[in-house]
């Protein structure tokens, strides 16, 4: 039996898990290829003109992987830790999908949701796992496995390491380009989304760019759970947004501490929970003060000439602050 | 304390009632103008959803005129608005605009928190002023949804356009004076008469369209381009899939104790959502089925520009009406929406329901005639 798992949204976070899962379950697990025009075109073309364009880049991957599986892996997220949810378009993806009116194989939409207790996803991935005709104990063997190696991944991030870096790692080409000397060079936290950050088709190459010129790039991911909770619990409210909590404390983290040169945030254009994230993280940089912040915001028309141009007089602008 | 809070359609007219029997001084913002856009739309961020935005003019123009404390409702998500407060607030505070900003979280077991907050702004009024103030608040809310809906049945059937919608502001305006619960029956019972007495046409073809979607742009009118109002003048009958006081029911009260009256929204959207995504996306598939399956002609959602939950139900919204065989048009508003576009669009939409309801009609006969 082949399952697809789609290279977009939560893949960059969740990959090491779901594919551990199936794979140990004797299923043969297939990725997309990094997203290509011919894959976000397809997805444009299908989804209602609104809709974001990570989730258009999704479709494409889904309808891309679709005639070559006999199941597609589309978890229904709703909550990745307690008291969360991630975004509603994420919570209903599996039905817009199913009804975007393209041909698709059979959907595997477990509803993972940490809402409902700690061993919330075991269960749901158990109980599908159990449809396909899996015993409990199997499925047991297969959700420990698996969280063994999201765990490593994990790991692997809190080395500095980016999702793109781990997941594209024995690959000859890689996308990204890895960091040269860690610790060395002056550092600039990136933040965003991580299906924005690590595609390197839609984020047009922005991590290769800014480690050519020799920037390290922080990201999110490589701070710890705990870190970004205690952040996060410095705000006025507990933010209902897991990805946004990720980006707000960071950004919240290294406005206070120092340590990068400077800020980017990438958003999707139209994205429900940056718009108001976003604002909060601009304020705040703005009055400290202290670092120089640079939002950008993407969609299917972001052309890379204007993006570039925006890059650099920002990185010339950080330059220019440390030389001075 | 001079108290105010964001306007959504006729909200103000409870509120106002129950905070001024509780002896708080209340200041309404004026009605939502282009003045209240351009304040949004310059102070708050650009990809915020519009209500977001028409909050911030609402009580920048409040301030203006004195008032110095904001209550606005809370929430938990996925939807933006549980964090509308906090963004405000922050924006209110870099333009150095001095309100204070009381939000009333839903209670989720904390009700002491809510009942601190509630305090904050009754001050010292007793556990039965507070009853009776809120007594008569929700008897003139659920007067004014009696006589709305009222109100779309004759709007679509006056002889003379406009007849309907000046009563209406009349009779909202007297439930809005109304003292006492006996001067609120009274003014109800005058407002029912007061929309009979408006002669109707004698054919009765109206065409009738369900209205669903996210709940501000619902209610409120200065948003939604009068939907409502332009549609009863065309000759169309609407029926809305949330009044403020069916939500009030649901949401603030059944909710906050862990009871629930939405069984049959999930039960009816299953079969095209399998989840609930925030606000109000399942409801307009479940409305939209509902709809369908009670005849109406057609269905118009209603959303702010990029509302999640709302983008989730326009993605399956075109299946729902191949399967149930109801027309089925989306409107997502901004700051930039035009009364001529939306109106050009609507006008579209009713020649084809009424050119369907033709078809039905000649189809019907044909079958009749047909041995």
């Amino acid at each position: 039996m082949r399952i697809g798992i789609p290279r977009a949204l939560l893949y960059y976070h969740y990959h090491p898990l779901w594919s551990t899962f199936w794979r140990y379950l004797g299923l043969e697990v297939v990725s997309s290829p990094p997203t290509s025009k011919e894959i976000l075109d397809q997805g444009v073309s299908a989804a209602v003109a609104e809709a974001c364009l990570p989730v258009k880049v999704f479709y494409g991957h889904a309808f891309y992987l679709a005639p070559q599986v006999e199941f597609l892996f589309v978890p229904r997220l709703v909550s990745a830790e307690t008291g969360t949810y991630i975004c509603p378009k994420l919570m209903g993806l599996p039905d817009m999908l199913r009804h975007a009116g393209r041909k698709l194989p059979p959907l595997l939409s477990p509803t993972l949701n940490a809402r409902c207790g700690p061993r919330a996803w075991e269960e749901a991935l158990t109980r599908t796992a159990r449809v396909l005709g899996f015993s409990a104990g199997q499925a047991k063997r297969a959700c420990n496995a698996a969280a063994a190696e999201q765990a490593r991944y994990t790991a692997k991030l809190g080395e500095g390491k980016t999702p793109l870096d781990i997941l594209s790692e024995g690959k000859e080409d890689k996308e990204g380009g890895q960091d040269q000397n860690l610790g060395t060079q002056k550092a600039l936290l990136l933040l965003g989304h991580p299906y924005n950050l690590f595609d390197d088709f839609i984020s047009l190459g922005l991590l290769r760019r800014l480690r050519a010129r020799g920037y390290r790039v922080t990201t999110a991911e490589m701070l710890s759970s705990r870190l970004i909770a205690e952040e996060a619990a410095r705000l006025p409210k507990a933010l209902f947004w897991s990805l946004g909590r990720l980006v707000l404390g960071a950004g919240s983290y290294y406005l206070r501490s120092g340590g990068v040169a400077g800020i980017i945030h990438v958003v999707s254009f139209g994205c429900g929970p940056d718009s108001l994230v976003g604002e909060l993280l601009e304020r705040k940089a703005r009055r400290a003060g202290q670092l120089p912040f640079l939002l950008l915001t993407l969609d299917e028309h972001t052309g890379e000439g204007g993006m570039v141009t925006r890059l650099e007089a920002f990185l010339d602008m950080v330059e220019w602050r440390n030389a001075s | 304390m001079k108290i105010t809070f964001p306007h959504m359609g006729h909200l103000h007219v409870p509120l106002r009632s129950f905070f001024s029997r509780l002896g708080v001084e209340t200041v309404v913002p004026p009605p939502i103008s282009q003045e209240t856009m351009a304040f949004g739309t310059r102070y708050a961020p650009e990809f915020a959803c519009l209500p977001l935005k028409v909050n911030v003019g609402n009580f920048l123009q409040a301030a203006r005129l004195g008032a110095d404390t904001v209550i606005m409702a809370g929430g938990i998500g996925p939807c933006r608005f549980g964090y509308y407060a906090q963004v405000e607030q922050e924006i209110l505070r870099d333009l150095g605009v001095d309100l204070k900003m009381v939000v009333l979280e839903p209670p989720q077991g904390h009700w002491r928190e809510l009942w601190h907050n509630l305090r904050a702004i009754t001050g010292r009024a007793s556990l039965k002023e507070i009853w009776r103030a809120g007594r008569l608040a929700w008897r003139k809310l659920t007067a004014l949804d009696e006589l709305e809906r009222e109100l779309h049945r004759v709007r679509a059937r006056e002889v003379t356009p406009g007849d309907a919608s000046r009563a209406w502001r009349q009779i909202v305006d007297w439930l809005d004076q109304a003292e006492t619960l006996s001067e609120t029956e009274e003014a109800a019972h005058l407002g029912r008469a007061h929309l009979a007495a408006i002669p109707l046409r004698e054919d009765d073809d109206v065409l009738r369209v369900g209205i669903v979607g996210e709940i501000y742009t619902l209610l409120e009118p200065a948003v939604n381009l009068e939907v409502e109002r332009v549609l009863g003048e065309m000759g169309v009958e609407v029926e809305r899939s949330i009044y403020l006081s069916d939500w009030v029911k649901t949401n603030l009260v059944l909710h906050s104790l862990h009871l629930r009256n939405d069984r049959e929204e999930y039960r009816l959207a299953a079969p095209y959502l399998g989840h609930f995504v925030g606000g109000h996306g399942l409801e307009s598939i479940s409305f939209t089925i509902r709809y369908a399956r009670s005849g109406f002609d057609g269905v118009i959602q209603l959303a702010p520009l990029t509302c999640m939950p709302e983008i989730v139900a326009e993605s399956i919204l075109p299946k729902v009406s191949r399967d149930m065989g109801i027309p089925v048009i989306t409107f997502m508003l901004d700051e930039h929406a035009s009364e001529v576009g939306m109106r050009t669009r609507l006008e579209a939409f009713c020649d084809l329901l009424r050119e369907r309801r033709r078809q039905k009609k000649r189809s019907q006969r044909a079958k009749e005639l047909l041995p």
